[in-house]
């Protein structure tokens, strides 16, 4: 059964305005800009997308050094250089060193593919623009061969974004645009419910508390997001801590167990552990 | 009927595009929302906002023009529990206050007293002055913040869909000319970045390599390049002490974006206003000191000068040989922020104080007009700007 309408899946839990944006991007065939905190679930929305409408994937993840064309088709001219050195006759035939990137085998696929483009604010800051005729033709030459290359259907295709570099503005006037903010309290658990459907109520109850504790300690370089505690509360069931001491009244054990998974940084580290040792000195007094 | 609503919004400050306004047409014409206001919202927000940091804004106006399809109020009164309400206004208002509340007829004028603050503090907001300006003289101040509060009030999210989604202002703190992050301050500096090919050929340059080749009849002749890489290169002096200490934050934030972001940051520190001489380690500034000649010799005039100063003082200090609060200066403040404005000519001043204010205070108009005007705000918006007189 092919869904046409995207509504979560058992492993993804997508908020109201989420699905809207996504569903208003498969419909139109229009690319979707997702935006949000760093583990918040971007380039998993592809994945799930893909997955939930039956349709195969592309991932094209972008880096620095990435270059518009590379998604497209590469020349290769070393081989072909190579090869004409050795006298191999494969050297006559240009399109044999036509190497295809992913827009391409996108492009190609037999039934509507999802594409994703991962971290587009990686590249440089001319990569979007280089890719403007092709997200929105859905087709481009292949200069060496005099070939256009045409979707054979218009793929959905998903953009993430960290925000390390802006936008330009004629790449954003094609898109959907989704911001995904932090999930609140009650999101949370629902995404948690369906990462550890067998975790017991007052584990989770205790593990959110003070995983919010921890986001709302001021100062903090980088504040725990969704992977991180999932990252964590995975830890806590494989060393099966008890509830009771994640949220110790008892200040002596205010730590939560096994931090380093929320924590990623040591100066982070250091600043929450002098606040929970300020904490202790206050109550001793 | 959304050509209206199109228009108010880009004179609400967004810019929406023709082209996605016909995309929001078309995606309801192809039944992407259903009949709920909620669902029109969801899918004008992901067609029309395409930059976070404007969703607080279409927020706002998005309640403002659909307030009559459905009335917020009553709505923002059922999900605000009364005597949770009661309790925070115990909490902060004093007796004198709640006198007065009384006097207004309870607290269901109380709440509509709320919503209109709400609204009225949005507008001036949209007018670009201070938008928590007036807090303290009003009657409404103590609970001037309230509105936040009733904000908190909706954490408790018990039934979320009572709320007007967009009343809920959650990208607040997403607009420009509020926060200024570390991560946004770099977002900003980035646009200073230039590219450039220097240091040691380590990367092969393989168009050349095939020119060259071809010319060598065929025979292989590889050809190599450096590294691409950020070459922009900045001076950096801070104010510290004094009437800085209330902006340490801010400065730290631009500091440490700035650090990450450039390969050639030099910083010095100066207090107040610019002598003959500035320093690099706060704790030993009286030790070791760096004439500021040396700086202007030392540093070529590519590099970039930025400073950052509330540029609040006497303006004594600036104008006079013996003006500044410290030491005894043999020649005026502006003689040598004038010799380094000589030597690099792109330079700006960045003022964490509230540009309202600078009119006001006579030493910042003074530097502003040494500066020849390049005094930018030390937020976002300000920082692009500024950014845009570097280049």
């Amino acid at each position: 059964m092919v869904n046409t309408k995207f509504t979560g899946t058992s492993k993804y839990v997508a908020t109201d305005d989420l699905m809207m944006a996504v569903n208003a991007a498969v419909t139109l065939e229009r690319p979707i800009l997702i935006k949000g905190e760093p583990g918040t679930g971007k380039t998993q929305l592809a994945i799930e997308v893909a997955e939930s409408l039956g349709k195969p994937l592309f991932e094209w993840h972008i880096k620095s050094t990435t270059k518009a064309q590379q998604g497209l088709y590469e020349y290769d001219a070393v081989a072909r250089l190579r090869d004409s050195q050795l006298g191999d006759d494969r050297v006559h035939d240009i399109s044999n060193y036509i190497v295809r990137g992913k827009v391409w085998e996108a492009f190609q696929s037999d039934e509507q593919p999802v594409l994703l483009i991962d971290e587009v604010d990686k590249a440089d800051i001319e990569f979007p623009n280089d890719l403007l005729q092709e997200l929105d033709r859905m087709e481009f030459y292949v200069y060496e061969t005099k070939q256009l290359v045409k979707a054979a259907h218009r793929p959905i295709i998903v953009i993430t974004s960290n925000n390390e570099k802006e936008l330009p503005d004629a790449f954003l006037r094609r898109c959907f645009f989704h911001y995904i903010k932090f999930p609140d309290k009650e999101t949370m658990s629902r995404i948690v419910d369906v990462h550890f459907p067998k975790l017991k109520k007052d584990l989770l109850r205790e593990a959110l508390s003070a995983f919010y504790k921890v986001r709302d300690v001021p100062g903090l370089k980088k504040k725990p997001s969704t992977s991180e505690l999932l990252d964590w509360i995975k830890l806590l069931l494989a060393e099966d801590v008890p509830p009771e001491l994640l949220n110790a009244k008892d200040s002596r054990k205010a730590i939560p167990p096994l931090y380093g998974a929320l924590l990623k940084n040591e100066q982070d580290v250091h600043l929450f552990e002098q606040l929970v040792f300020l904490d202790r000195r206050a109550d001793s007094n | 009927m959304l050509i209206p609503f199109f228009f108010v919004l880009r004179e609400g400050g967004l810019r929406p595009s023709i082209t996605e306004l016909l995309t929001l047409l078309e995606a309801m014409k192809k039944g992407v929302a259903g009949q709920s206001v909620d669902d029109f919202y969801f899918l004008s927000r992901a067609c029309l906002v395409k930059d976070e940091s404007k969703l607080d804004r279409f927020d706002r106006i998005f309640a403002a023009y659909f307030k009559g399809v459905e009335d917020s109020l009553v709505d923002l009164m059922e999900e605000i529990p009364e005597d949770w309400l009661k309790k925070q206004a115990e909490l902060v208002l004093s007796d004198e206050e709640r006198a007065k509340i009384e006097a207004l007829g309870g607290f269901e004028a109380l709440m509509k007293a709320l919503q209109e603050r709400l609204d009225e503090q949005d507008e001036r907001h949209e007018g670009g002055s201070k938008w928590i300006g007036t807090a303290g003289t009003s009657p409404f101040g103590a609970y001037g913040y309230n509105p936040e509060g009733v904000r908190i009030g909706q954490q408790g999210s018990r039934n979320r869909r009572a709320t007007k989604v967009w009343d809920r202002r959650e990208y607040r703190n997403l607009d420009d000319s509020i926060e200024l992050g570390t991560r946004n301050i770099k977002v900003a500096l980035r646009r200073l970045r230039r590219f450039a090919r220097e240091g040691a050929a380590d990367e092969l340059d393989l168009e050349d390599t095939i020119d060259r080749t071809a010319r060598n009849a065929g025979l292989l002749d590889i050809r190599m390049v450096p590294e691409r890489h950020n070459a922009v290169k900045v001076l950096l002096c801070l104010d510290v002490g004094g009437s800085m200490d209330d902006h340490v934050r801010v400065c730290e934030e631009l500091f440490s974006a700035a650090r990450t972001e450039f390969k050639h940051l030099e910083y010095f520190y100066f207090h107040n206003f610019i002598y003959e001489s500035l320093w690099k380690d706060n704790q030993r500034r009286h030790g070791e000191r760096i004439p500021t000649l040396d700086i202007a010799h030392k540093y070529g005039a590519d590099y970039k000068l930025i400073f950052v100063g509330d540029a609040t003082m006497s303006p004594y200090e600036i104008v006079y040989a013996g003006g500044s609060v410290e030491h005894w200066n043999e020649e005026p403040g502006a003689v040598w922020i004038k010799r380094l404005l000589n030597t690099y000519s792109k330079a700006i001043w960045l003022n964490p104080e509230p540009k309202q204010r600078w009119e006001f205070t006579p030493s910042t108009k003074l530097t502003r007009e040494i500066m020849e005007n390049r005094m930018f705000p030390l937020t976002i918006a300000g920082l692009d700007e500024g950014i845009k007189v570097l280049r």
